[in-house]
């Protein structure tokens, strides 16, 4: 493969103002082709605002953006794709037509732009060009196959080749390890420093993974309140500690320090439970009284399905859920709430809020009763009240309780996720990936609010792929591998190295 | 913890589009009203014409709010016409074939009725048809259905049966009232007013809107969201039914597929109502004022000599325009 040239993008004094808030304030953003760019910030800093303007997503933005020298006018997807600028969004699905082949799915913009007066499609070529363009990623993908049947990572993967399928001379990646497993993420670091390296692509990933960032990026900017605060070359001297530091413009303990709750009897016990469908499988685990008990394991190892099994939102086939001795005969989530289960999913857009609902109404979903009286009448000021209250103690940031949920940060959003249930009567909750792209300030409030549940004299379940979190705050953790539970060990003498041993199957 | 930093703190400002988009709805009726008015002072402004809009839209007004209520959890009752016509022939054979008492006949068409609603949600929530899909099934199937209970023709008094059996009923005098003014405008705004109160200020309304905005985190709220699904078929099919009742004691005999007529202004009612006022959903007192600006328009062109079959033109124009601002708002 033939060097190609690099060229320079940068990004002069872009600001850009929604209603009342400065969302990016003169910002400055340099970077050359064949390099990857670490971009990182808490929630609301503003790193996909930026990432928007260069891709055209955000066309009303103030400033000038220059490539080689040259301004340039990003005001559409199309200015950027022309400029060999893409983006690939967390949300892979979106992107994707599921009832179209790989091979249609990675050249859909050549299908959509560039027949001209052709009406008939070429298969043979459309297929050779994807088979080609997946051959330079080195991805196994069988261009014949549906979208529909691939997996999260494979997906991602479909959208990288579309994005280099045309001459592409920056790549931004958002949030793209989010939801990969260990082995899909090394894939993918692998595609990201091969495209660098041959291609000459610059690479933009953006991350809330530290860990990652260092392991695969060269530079790194800083993002915080809508400004870039630094940017720094990935070597020995920088540590993460130093990175957070920068985010939060604060000192950040590294360890959570988890508070000593008193832990009572067992009240909750789970026997040889098994999903109908073997999702999970042969499951025995217990909760005591005020005590958190950690799922850990890669994704896909089965907790999220382990946790929608004991909340009845998947069907179980056998197997036993006794609270407090009693067997509880849950059929729907109906019922588990009924019987005092509680479930914080992980998909918050999808399963945890209303977005087009008021924060008020989405804390009060699942406790309306409670506001209500013998008639069923809502009495709207003592729920308004509530809210308030969950809003004060959650720091959710919001205007009122009556904004729109849709209009909060994801991290907010996952606070209010989390409150709806605080205000329930629940004995046991669940928490499945309660932190997933949220920023470690909000993170913190979440760890909090778990101990203030588990004080009460809770159980908790807290289900996560993140080693530290399950290290940081849980007491006892399971182990989940392929749908099986391999493990139950004590927190306090455990470590990372030990939980990823089990995790990977080892025994 | 520092609560509220940092937030959009957006001033109201003032937007005309915005303004258009919430009031548009009001807007369009009160100046269809005055232009009326101007254009016909001594016809359209009267007492007894202000009384002959409310009456008719009363019917459509009731169907209407069954399609809005299917509308809160995001199904879509296309099958409400056809319930209309079923009652309609129902309640005029008890009368005219079996001479049985008003007050049973009213009981027992609305619980015969209401196997449409069983039929509607076990197929949408049991089976998972789409909504609309199922009961365009269903509307196909209840409109043949009331067709071959009367016989394929109309049922009206000292009419004989279709094997030739004569007749002998008549319809209750206490009955007819029901479809004349004052009564049948009572009922559709009793109707419209504790619809309003259900959805608006009681638990389950809230329900049904949040099973309609989000399905799996209604599911995962632990609300049973399969129960609300139904109970709004079955209101839907209710109102659908009482405007079907309503329709027979104000013609006073069955006609073939009477309902039907009464479907696609409920469907624009429905839709005018999500903007009325900016509600962006679904809405009793919404709907009303899309049936009023349907029944004003209607009313208006017709003393204007705009002949009755070209108001479909119209009619079907202000539903596009409807259905162009809900969700030409909605895009942003």
């Amino acid at each position: 493969m033939e060097q190609k040239k690099s060229i320079k993008i940068r990004m002069n004094n872009i600001s850009i103002e929604f209603p009342g808030v400065k969302a990016l304030s003169n910002v400055h953003f340099e970077m050359e082709s064949g390099n990857i760019r670490a971009l990182i910030g808490a929630n609301g800093a503003g790193k996909s605002t930026l990432m928007k303007v260069l891709s055209g997503a955000n066309p009303h933005y103030q400033g000038q953006i220059y490539i080689d020298d040259q301004p340039v006018e990003i005001r559409s997807p199309k200015d950027a794709k022309k400029l060999g600028i893409e983006i690939v969004y967390q949300e892979v699905d979106t992107a994707l037509i599921p009832y179209l082949s790989v091979a249609e799915n990675i050249m859909l913009n050549s299908i959509v732009n560039k027949m001209e007066n052709k009406q008939f499609v070429k298969w043979k070529e459309i297929k050779k060009k994807a088979k080609e363009v997946l051959q330079k990623l080195n991805i196994d993908i069988d261009v014949n196959a549906l979208v529909s049947d691939l997996s999260l990572a494979e997906k991602q993967m479909v959208l990288i080749a579309r994005a280099i399928v045309e001459e592409c001379k920056f790549l931004i990646l958002d949030e793209p390890t989010a939801p990969l497993s260990n082995t899909e993420t090394k894939e993918l670091f692998r595609i990201v420093k091969d495209l660098a390296k041959n291609e000459n692509v610059g690479i933009i990933f953006i991350s809330h993974r530290l860990h990652e960032l260092f392991e695969i990026c060269e530079t790194i900017t800083v993002m915080k309140d809508g400004m870039i605060v630094a940017e720094k070359v990935i070597d020995e001297q920088l540590t993460p500690k130093a990175i957070v530091e920068l985010m939060l413009g604060r000192k950040f303990d590294d360890t959570y320090p988890k508070k000593q709750i008193s832990i009572g009897d067992v009240i909750l016990e789970v026997k040889n439970l098994n999903e109908k469908n073997g999702a999970v499988k042969n499951i025995n685990l217990n909760v005591r009284k005020g005590e958190i008990v950690g799922i850990s394991g890669l994704v896909g190892a089965g907790k999220t399905e382990l946790c929608k099994t004991l909340f009845g939102a998947m069907k179980q086939s056998s197997g036993e859920i006794k609270l407090h001795n009693k067997v509880l005969n849950i059929t729907d989530p109906y019922s588990a709430v009924k019987q005092g289960i509680a479930l914080v999913p992980e998909e918050r857009r999808k399963e945890g809020i209303l977005v087009e609902e008021p924060v008020y109404s989405n804390i009060s979903a699942t406790s309306l009763h409670k506001y209500c009286d013998k008639l069923s009448f809502v009495n709207k000021s003592k729920e308004k009240e509530t809210a308030r209250n969950v809003i004060k103690d959650l720091g959710i940031k919001t205007p009122s309780e009556n904004q729109l949920v849709k209009f909060l940060s994801g991290g907010n959003q996952q606070k209010v996720a989390v409150g709806k249930w605080i205000v329930s009567d629940a004995e046991i909750y669940i928490f499945d990936e309660p932190t997933k792209g949220v920023d470690v300030g909000a993170k913190r409030d979440i760890f909090e609010l778990i101990e203030r549940l588990a004080e009460m004299g809770k159980g908790i379940i807290y289900a996560s792929c993140e080693f530290s979190e399950i290290l940081a705050i849980a007491d006892r953790t399971y182990i989940m591998y392929d749908g099986e539970i391999v493990k139950e060990l004590d927190v306090k003498d455990s470590n990372e190295e030990e939980l990823l041993y089990y995790s990977t199957g080892g025994r | 913890m520092e609560p509220n930093l940092n937030v959009n703190k957006r001033k109201p400002q003032f937007s005309l589009m915005d303004f258009l988009t919430k009031w548009g709805t009001v807007i369009t009726v009160i100046f269809l009203f005055v232009l009326f008015s101007v254009l016909m002072p001594r016809t359209f402004l009267t007492a007894s014409n202000m009384i002959t809009i409310l009456r008719s839209i009363s019917i459509v007004t009731v169907i209407a709010i069954g399609v809005t209520i299917s509308l809160t959890v995001n199904g879509f009752d296309l099958s409400v016409g056809s319930t209309a016509t079923f009652a309609d022939a129902l309640i005029m054979t008890m009368f005219i074939w079996y001479g049985m008492p008003t007050s049973i006949s009213i009981v027992l068409t609305i619980i015969i009725a209401l196997s449409i609603a069983c039929i509607n949600s076990f197929f949408i929530v049991k089976v998972k048809i789409p909504d609309m899909l199922v009961t365009l099934a269903s509307m196909f199937v209840f409109q043949g259905v009331a067709m071959t209970y009367s016989g394929g023709g109309s049922v009206s008094e000292n009419m004989a049966r279709l094997d030739g059996t004569p007749t002998t009923g008549k319809v209750p005098d206490i009955f007819d009232k029901i479809g004349q003014a004052p009564w049948i405008i009572i009922i559709m705004l009793v109707v419209v007013i504790s619809v309003h109160i259900f959805l608006t200020y009681t638990k389950h309304g809230r329900y049904l809107y949040t099973v309609g905005g989000n399905l799996e985190a209604a599911r995962l709220s632990g609300i049973p969201v399969n129960r609300y699904r139904t109970l709004a078929y079955f209101m839907s099919t209710f109102f659908a039914t009482l405007g079907g009742i309503m329709l027979a004691s104000r013609v006073g005999s069955a006609q073939i597929n009477a309902g039907a007529g009464y479907l696609m202004p409920a469907v624009a009612a429905a839709y005018i109502g999500f903007s009325v006022a900016g509600a962006g959903k679904p809405n009793a007192i919404g709907t009303l004022i899309g049936a009023l600006l349907v029944g004003i328009l209607e009313n208006g062109l017709v003393m204007l000599s705009v002949p009755y079959y070209s108001l479909d033109i119209v009619k079907g124009t202000v539903l596009m325009l409807a259905l162009a601002s809900t969700y030409f708002r909605s895009k942003d």
